[in-house]
């Protein structure tokens, strides 16, 4: 029999109502897999395999009856510890929520066990979602199954903020996860890990009951083994929700039935500002690969323009700070959370103290930074600025989609980096995002896929960007390249 | 523009979080790089540009005039409410004096 565990989403869905297996069997596999790696990778925060068999059940007791499974039945997942789960500790990696069991369950984890998933567990992540590379949890570092080809063995970053749900999708600890990418989130620990993940376009999944970051950027997706599994898990996570002011009102397409790896007569653009002084030789050859089996999946490919590419970065740095600095105002100590209350303090002293004790160090630092460009005297030159520039952005990209269908470009400027080789210096770890945060400024759709691996033997990502609404765009070149990279690698078991 | 360590301590106590004299110390350097490099905003030419409001044109609904027309959001949840305040009493949320 095979490994269950070496399945993905599909292959479990279909095998569960063929009955081939049982989803019992399924989440039994996962169980063992997550509980036999989580001293080495300290992938998950909590570990809920009740959760998963209990789902599992149903779905099985379900299929004896002849009812249907569902869109996902019997397919257990990892639940990114970002989105509230009813009864189960919701923590966003950080003290401050630590012990803060939800009454309630966030809209997109809702619609996945309406559509026949179970819970693994809720992931790890960088505090509060802020973080490139999963250093900033108080739950401690998780680390990137893949090690490089050297001999050495050294510990490796599965990237940011989703590093819980990156490694434990590339590890086999789950077949799939959860993630959501403010500013490359989803995309760049996708490609540190090897493995697929899309932001959707800005609105498509609710956030309703995600723990909230920028709430102008955050977006969640799907990161699984492959495009044809995110595109199934992505059609069960979108949808209009009320509950969401920003939420998008169109219908979900049927993405998984309308993928096609066939680009003939698409058009894809390469900007020229991506390329950048001092590129990484691995990083510009897998780009080059990728833009060849794009012409060979049938696409036109064009240089192109977007002019205010470099701007983007620091727009990003007062946008999201000035967000995050107004939405962690709600952790006072007082609701629910941490409350830190010193001999004799007032309330203004019980808020400052809950604050210093609850929030890590870059949580801190971007709370401060956002606070600063949003104060009087500052808001013009600092925070009104930056989003004139981000409207600048999102028209450079405009502007491109008059000529092409989809734009190609590296998810990351590196492979993934060894623990603690950025984490001094918050600059350098911002640069990581440099190719990730345009497309989240502008809202729009775009996944990270596999292309191979560099000369360490660590996996290399291509990020693919389609105008908005066009996630079908966007999964079908990811399909092309998928097809043509025949990227088969995974990391070797040494947990 | 750069911060120097009245500015970081006036934007931590408007921040709300207490913040020791060599964490004061430290932030200032990290503060000032940080804003350094995004001041290369500055040489954005934004004339006529309007800042963004909406990163997918969207508009604003309104929700139906009806109570509790969603019972997941509408009232009567006090105790859900109250569940996870670190110091509930007698269904409201407790807080240190601050009526002297």
């Amino acid at each position: 029999m095979t490994d269950l565990t070496d399945l993905g989403v599909a292959a479990i869905r279909d095998g569960v109502a063929s009955g081939e297996f049982t989803a019992v069997e399924v989440a039994e596999a996962f169980n063992a897999n997550v509980a036999a790696a989580q001293d080495a990778l300290n992938a998950f925060i909590v570990a809920t395999p009740e959760k998963a068999i209990e789902a599992a059940q149903a779905i099985d007791a379900k299929r004896a009856k002849g009812e249907a499974l569902g869109k996902m039945g019997g397919v257990p997942i990892g639940m990114k510890d970002l989105f509230a789960t009813r009864g189960v500790q919701t923590t966003a990696a950080s003290h401050m929520l630590e012990g803060f069991v939800p009454e309630y369950e966030s809209t997109v984890s809702q619609k996945l066990w309406d559509a026949g998933c179970g819970m693994l567990g809720k992931l790890n992540l960088d505090q509060f979602a802020m973080g490139s590379s999963n250093e900033t949890s108080y739950f401690g570092n998780v680390i990137n199954p893949w090690k490089r080809n050297d001999g050495g063995n050294a510990s490796l970053a599965p990237g940011g903020s989703s590093g819980g749900s990156s490694a434990a999708v590339s590890a086999r600890l789950c077949p799939a996860a959860t993630g959501t990418d403010t500013g490359g989130s989803i995309r760049q620990p996708a490609a540190f890990t090897g493995i697929t993940g899309i932001k959707p376009t800005y609105g498509r999944c609710s956030r309703w009951g995600i723990v909230a970051f920028a709430s102008s950027l955050d977006q969640a997706g799907p990161m699984a083994r492959d495009v044809t599994d995110c595109a199934i898990m992505l059609e069960t996570m979108a949808g209009f929700d009320p509950k969401d002011s920003t939420s998008l009102d169109r219908p979900v397409p049927e993405w998984e039935a309308n993928l096609s790896g066939d680009l003939k007569g698409k058009k894809v653009g390469i900007p020229r500002e991506y390329r950048m002084d001092g590129m990484n030789a691995d990083i510009a050859k897998s780009w080059d690969d990728g833009i060849a089996w794009l012409k060979d999946a049938g696409a036109e490919v064009i240089d192109i323009s977007l002019p205010h590419t470099k701007y983007a970065l620091p727009a990003y740095y007062i946008v999201a700070p000035a967000e995050a600095s107004s939405n962690l105002a709600r952790y006072d100590g007082v609701r629910y959370g941490l409350r830190d209350l010193p001999d004799g303090a007032g309330l203004q002293d019980m808020y400052a103290a809950t604050r210093a004790a609850g929030f890590g160090p870059e949580v801190k630092r971007r709370i401060l930074i956002g606070t600063y460009v949003l104060s009087a005297g500052f808001y013009d030159a600092y925070y009104t600025q930056a989003q004139k520039v981000r409207t600048l952005i999102a028209r450079d990209f405009q502007n491109a989609f008059t000529q092409v269908d989809v734009i190609l470009a590296p998810t990351a400027p590196s492979a993934a980096f060894g623990l603690g080789d950025k984490s001094d210096d918050p600059l350098a770890m911002y640069l990581n995002d440099v190719f990730a945060v345009p497309a989240s400024l502008a809202g729009l759709p775009a996944m990270s896929v596999p292309a191979g691996l560099d000369s360490a033997g660590l996996p290399l990502g291509l990020q693919i960007i389609g105008n908005m609404f066009d996630e079908q765009g966007v999964l079908n070149a990811g399909l092309a390249i998928e097809q043509r990279a025949g990227f088969a690698a995974k990391p070797e078991r040494w947990w | 523009m750069s911060v120097d360590t009245a500015t970081v301590a006036k934007i931590a106590s408007l921040a709300r979080i207490k913040v020791t004299e060599s964490e004061l110390e430290a932030m200032v350097p990290e503060l000032n790089g940080i804003l350094a490099w995004v001041e290369q905003l500055g040489e954005v030419d934004v004339t006529g540009i309007e800042p963004m409001t909406a990163v997918i044109p969207n508009t604003l609904r309104l929700r139906d005039d009806a109570i509790d027309a969603d019972p997941l959001t509408g009232g009567g949840k006090r105790d859900d409410v109250l569940a996870n305040a670190p110091a509930a009493e007698h269904g409201f949320f407790g807080v240190p004096k601050v009526i002297e």
